[in-house]
């Protein structure tokens, strides 16, 4: 699983989309392995179930959410470290992962994804019988 | 509604935001003015503070964070979090990235001097923690009638 950087060629219409959409915050990731497959922890604080979106695009996952905050209407900054209510991060998966299987959870604003292997690139313990 | 944090993203911050880097270019970074309670960008919990004439709105972007374990106090103007997000990673697993912060936090703000320390709310909800303290009635603005 690596992260996109972005560079990759895109149609000029997919550019323009790209370029009509707002600013995203980048949210911290965690990402490990172990012999089930593997698993991505998010945080994404305010996004809740309904505002958050797990996408699988061939070999690409994106993960897009959107912050719902309370506020008065009539409310000022007067500090802000996050400029902007969106979240979104993409990677690119690997082809022993079985993309369609994704087991998604969100609790208290973190993501959490485990995407399993498929079964036969599983490592599998090999039993010697002694004949 | 969905706009409230894009009204952070006034003109008077990214003027601030230009006229900081131009400092930062022109003389290092070390000579940008800060305040003297700021923390270095990325600090965990990102926080977000508005105003109204009512009351002040301080949004705490703390996800994972088990609210029960989050000390808040606020003294005058004050007001000081602290807490602490456990560590969720497995111990034998091959990690390739780590950049989800652990271990205990403590972030002090200071907030308008009007604030009533008397009135304060706070809520958790999807991750983020919004402590709402009301302001004293003086600053509050006033029809005056005309008799």
């Amino acid at each position: 699983m690596s992260e996109n950087t972005g560079m990759q060629a895109r149609a000029p219409s997919e550019m323009q989309a790209a370029r009509a959409e707002e600013a995203a915050l980048l949210p911290p990731v965690d990402i490990y392995e172990d012999a089930a497959g593997i698993t991505l922890v998010a945080d994404l604080p305010g996004v809740s179930r309904e505002r958050l979106s797990v996408q699988v695009d061939k070999d690409t996952l994106l993960i897009e959410g959107e912050a719902a905050i309370e506020m008065p209407s009539e409310m000022e900054a007067l500090y802000a470290d996050l400029r902007t209510t969106r979240f979104r991060r993409s990677f690119t998966l690997s082809r022993e992962l079985q993309a369609d299987q994704i087991d998604a959870q969100m609790q208290d604003g973190v993501l959490t994804l485990k995407v399993p292997k498929r079964a036969e690139l599983q490592p599998r313990k090999i039993q010697v019988n002694v004949g | 509604m969905w706009g409230y944090l894009r009204g952070f993203d006034t003109d008077l911050f990214s003027q601030l935001e230009r006229i900081r880097d131009e400092m930062d270019a022109a003389f290092g970074s070390r000579s940008g003015m800060s305040g003297i309670r700021s923390v270095a960008a990325g600090t965990f919990p990102a926080i977000n503070i508005g105003a109204s004439p009512s009351r002040v709105d301080v949004y705490v972007f703390a996800a994972g964070v088990d609210p029960k374990g989050l000390d808040i106090s606020l003294q005058q103007n004050l007001l000081t979090l602290s807490g602490e997000r456990k560590a969720t990673l497995p111990g034998d697993v091959q990690l390739y990235r780590n950049e989800r912060f652990d271990g205990a936090f403590r972030r002090v703000i200071t907030l308008p001097d009007d604030v009533d320390p008397d009135k304060v709310q706070a809520t958790y909800r999807d991750g983020v923690l919004q402590v709402t303290i009301e302001r004293r009635d003086e600053v509050k603005p006033r029809r005056i009638e005309v008799k």
